[in-house]
């Protein structure tokens, strides 16, 4: 069987035979259509739900980059709060190593956007344009018009499902009603059309022109999964063993067309039909063994589960298995090897760094003060003999209402805090300030005192008292 | 993979080394060649549009009109003209100077329309005093005062602390940076004795609460009050000061002019008094800003002096 669509090593300096996958059905297919589904209903709607706020615009998910504030549902999210940020890329990274240390690239196959794009994509070509069959046979036709009709208008439509994809990356930035109808009538800012413009062409590029080149070429993940690999590790496999034989691999021609027939002659279950390769979104073959352009999509163990079916041979030949178990002498059924070092290690780092993220975020203030002593100079005597330092009091308040705060000290004289006139200062709903303080003590208790606090009470009695420590400096 | 890399049909440039070593003759890539040429239709273009090629003394503008700039600039005598020029990064500097201006305009304003006290207890408006002020003090005032205007003993005074010679009010602070000041004590070698300087020196110590000899300082203030030094014709009866001579406070623990803080032996600090007392000042000089500042960045400056920096009263 002719093995066209199979690619060759990926080079951007050669000219290269295109992908056109054959469709297939099963249960792997099943699941990363489900997650699509899943995966793209949020993406698209989250942006236009609803959400009851005060001091923003009624969003349930929005990167308002303007007031410095990310809503996320209930959660509000501030510039201080970057360490979150850190925590969940690391969360990240952790869980993509678990995972791959126990099943591969489940990352790869089923979850990364540019699988997710590029399989709508080729949806796309496929309901326009037919099954691969077709699809080929339109590739070979001179240029006419239902070829310019089908391939253009395929590539038309994945340009606006590209362009919608970067409007929706945009609406997630501000209020995203507003925010449409604002960049379809030219008021929206510079930014959002720039942003809007790049998006639509790299996601068109990425999922609609170059796609697994991504994966093989661009992507870094694909380049250190393999250190994640062990010998434990579950992976989509061929079963060469079964499928080869003694003398390899065969068609099911005359005489050799049931398993006994073949076993008997030396020859392996592989009906070199060559569908796993036809399905193959990277266009490599599995038979070949385990290859870094394979993103363990499972596609290929659908559609060679079909052929099994089909000719009566048992399932399984293409499977999820351990490159340990796929070698041994008497392969057992595969199954997940949990019980590893690395594994157990990044499950443990996993749920470690999860905690401390939720605890950090259960136990935020509402109220965020940070004190900054003035240092130039770091103390002053005044007339009478006393000395006066100077702070700098920067109060965020998180809420979603506007706020009065209260400055006072504690561990010295109430009477030694000067804020001038000002008694209580009005910080609005997400937003901070910076207030001068002046603490002054007179001589013999500025030479006692090292250290004292500031309390700032919040007028929202929801939101605890903080308490920052502060220095205090003299001539000793 | 091998079949793409069959060498046997790769061109060479023919020469050979060690028998074996070749040099490989490949077209460079097309998207490299394109991405080059493409450098020289850029820089025509860039030509056109922007300072170039230098001529002698001069350099071509680009092409007159296609990238112009035009800003605001204010002549040294306040006029404000309209300038347009080539493109340049100076000018796109004070276009952005310009922009700034404007920002910051309305905040101004604002300070501007409002009486002193008001604008200290406006939180937000404080916070933009604070950091426009910061600039500005340390653009004009910190060579004098110092960046924290902690001032310096001898030289300049600190305006962090609650002592003022020529007053701590708003009203006081701007008159100050307005009209500048001019602080003045007349040299006493000639008119007093050395014996003389000395108990006024140690009476001027007493009153600070510093070491001093007690017989001295009683001689010194009969004579601060007598006709013979007639310190109290500017330093007062109480010789605490007279803010419209701004004439210091010699009772207060601050000094500006004789290094006590500095001074390590009780002699030393009598040798100090005494150097300020036999010579005199005429250095306390501050100059005017009313023609270097416009009046609402004084306003803001009074404000940033009399709040921020936390010394007023
Ligand atoms: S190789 Fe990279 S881009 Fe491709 S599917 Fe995996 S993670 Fe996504
Ligand atoms: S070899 Fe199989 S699992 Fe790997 S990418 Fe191709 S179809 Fe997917």
């Amino acid at each position: 069987m002719p093995q066209t669509g199979a690619a060759k090593p990926s080079s951007l300096l050669h000219k290269q035979i295109p992908i056109v996958t054959r469709s297939v059905k099963g249960k792997f297919r099943n699941f990363k259509t489900a997650v699509m589904v899943v995966a793209y209903s949020i993406y698209f709607l989250l942006p236009w739900m609803p959400w009851q706020r005060n001091s923003a615009a009624d969003q349930a998910v929005m990167f308002d980059l303007e007031s410095r504030r990310f809503f996320i549902f209930d959660l509000i999210v501030y510039p201080q709060d970057i360490f979150w940020l850190a925590m969940l890329l690391f969360i990240a990274a952790a869980l993509l190593f678990f995972t791959t240390g126990l099943i591969g690239r489940a990352w790869c196959g089923y979850f990364c956007f540019q699988t997710l794009w590029s399989d709508l994509f080729i949806l796309i070509e496929r309901m326009i344009q037919g099954e691969r069959p077709a699809r080929l046979r339109l590739m070979k036709q001179p240029l006419g018009a239902e070829k310019i009709l089908k391939i253009g208008g395929s590539h038309a439509l994945m340009i606006l499902v590209s362009l919608w994809t970067a409007i929706t990356f945009a609406a997630y930035f501000s209020y995203a009603p507003d925010f449409v109808i604002a960049l379809f009538t030219g008021h929206a800012v510079e930014a959002a059309y720039i942003t809007v413009g790049v998006l639509t062409l790299t996601t068109y590029f990425a999922a609609g022109v170059i796609r697994e080149h991504v994966c093989t070429l661009a992507c870094p993940y694909a380049r250190f999964q393999g250190v994640m690999y062990e010998a434990d590790t579950l992976a989509v496999s061929y079963d060469s063993k079964r499928g080869e034989g003694l003398k390899g691999r065969t068609l099911p021609i005359i005489g050799l067309k049931t398993r006994d027939e073949r076993q008997e002659k030396g020859h392996g279950d592989c009906i070199d039909c060559g569908f796993c390769v036809q399905v193959c979104p990277t266009g490599i073959d599995i038979r070949d063994g385990l290859q870094y352009q394979c993103i363990s999509c499972g596609l290929c163990i659908d559609a060679c589960n079909n052929i099994m079916d089909s000719v009566g041979y048992p399932r399984g030949l293409i499977r999820y298995d351990s490159e340990k178990n796929l070698s041994s002498d008497q392969p057992k059924p595969a199954r997940l090897e949990w019980k590893r070092v690395k594994v157990i290690g990044y499950a443990t780092a996993l749920l470690i760094a999860a905690g401390i993220l939720l605890y950090n975020i259960g136990t935020r203030n509402d109220t965020d003060v940070s004190v900054q002593q003035v240092r130039q100079p770091l103390f002053i005597m005044l007339s009478d003999g006393s000395y006066r330092n100077r702070y700098q009091v920067h109060i965020v308040n998180k809420t979603e209402l506007d706020a009065r705060y209260h400055l006072s000290v504690r561990g010295i004289p109430a009477s030694s805090l000067d804020l001038g006139s000002l008694k209580e200062v009005r910080v609005r709903a997400g937003k901070s300030l910076i207030m001068n303080a002046k603490v002054d003590l007179e001589r013999t208790i500025a030479q006692q005192t090292e250290k004292f606090e500031f309390v700032v009470t919040s007028s929202n009695p929801d939101t605890a008292p903080v308490v920052v420590p502060a220095n205090f400096n003299s001539q000793r | 993979m091998s079949q793409d890399n069959n060498t046997n049909t790769t061109k060479t440039t023919g020469h050979v080394w060690d028998n074996d070593l070749q040099e490989l003759d490949n077209p460079l890539p097309r998207w490299w060649i394109w991405g080059f040429y493409i450098t020289f239709l850029f820089t025509i273009v860039y030509w056109l549009f922007y300072p170039a090629w230098p001529i002698g003394n001069n350099y071509t503008k680009g092409v007159p009109g296609l990238n112009s700039i035009t800003y605001t600039a204010t002549q040294p005598n306040g006029e404000q003209v309209e300038k347009t020029t080539h493109w340049n990064m100076r000018s796109k500097f004070m276009v952005e100077m310009n922009e700034l201006q404007e920002a910051q305009k309305k905040w101004f304003d604002k300070v501007a329309a409002m009486p002193f006290e008001d604008v200290q207890k406006d939180a937000e408006l404080m916070q933009f005093v604070n950091s426009v002020g910061k600039t500005m003090f340390t653009d004009n005032c910190a060579p004098c005062h110092q960046q924290g205007a902690q001032g310096k003993i001898g030289f300049s005074p600190n305006l962090a602390d609650d002592h003022w010679q020529y007053g701590g009010t708003y009203q006081n602070i701007e008159e100050t940076i307005v009209a500048g000041r001019n602080g003045y004590m007349p040299p006493f070698k000639e008119v007093l004795q050395d014996e003389q300087i000395t108990q006024l020196a140690n009476y001027v110590l007493e009153m600070s609460g510093e070491p001093h000899d007690a017989e001295a300082s009683k001689a010194g203030a009969a004579l601060f009050r007598s006709e013979t030094a007639a310190c109290f014709y500017c330093h007062g009866e109480n010789a605490q000061g007279k803010i419209q001579m701004g004439s210091a406070n010699l009772t207060d623990k601050i000094w500006l002019w004789a290094d006590i803080p500095g001074s390590k032996t009780d002699a030393a600090k009598l040798a100090e008094v005494k150097r300020v007392i036999t010579g005199g000042l005429n250095r306390g000089v501050m100059p005017a800003w009313s023609g270097r500042l416009s009046p609402a960045q004084i306003k803001l400056l009074t404000v940033y002096v009399h709040d921020s920096l936390g010394g007023g009263k």
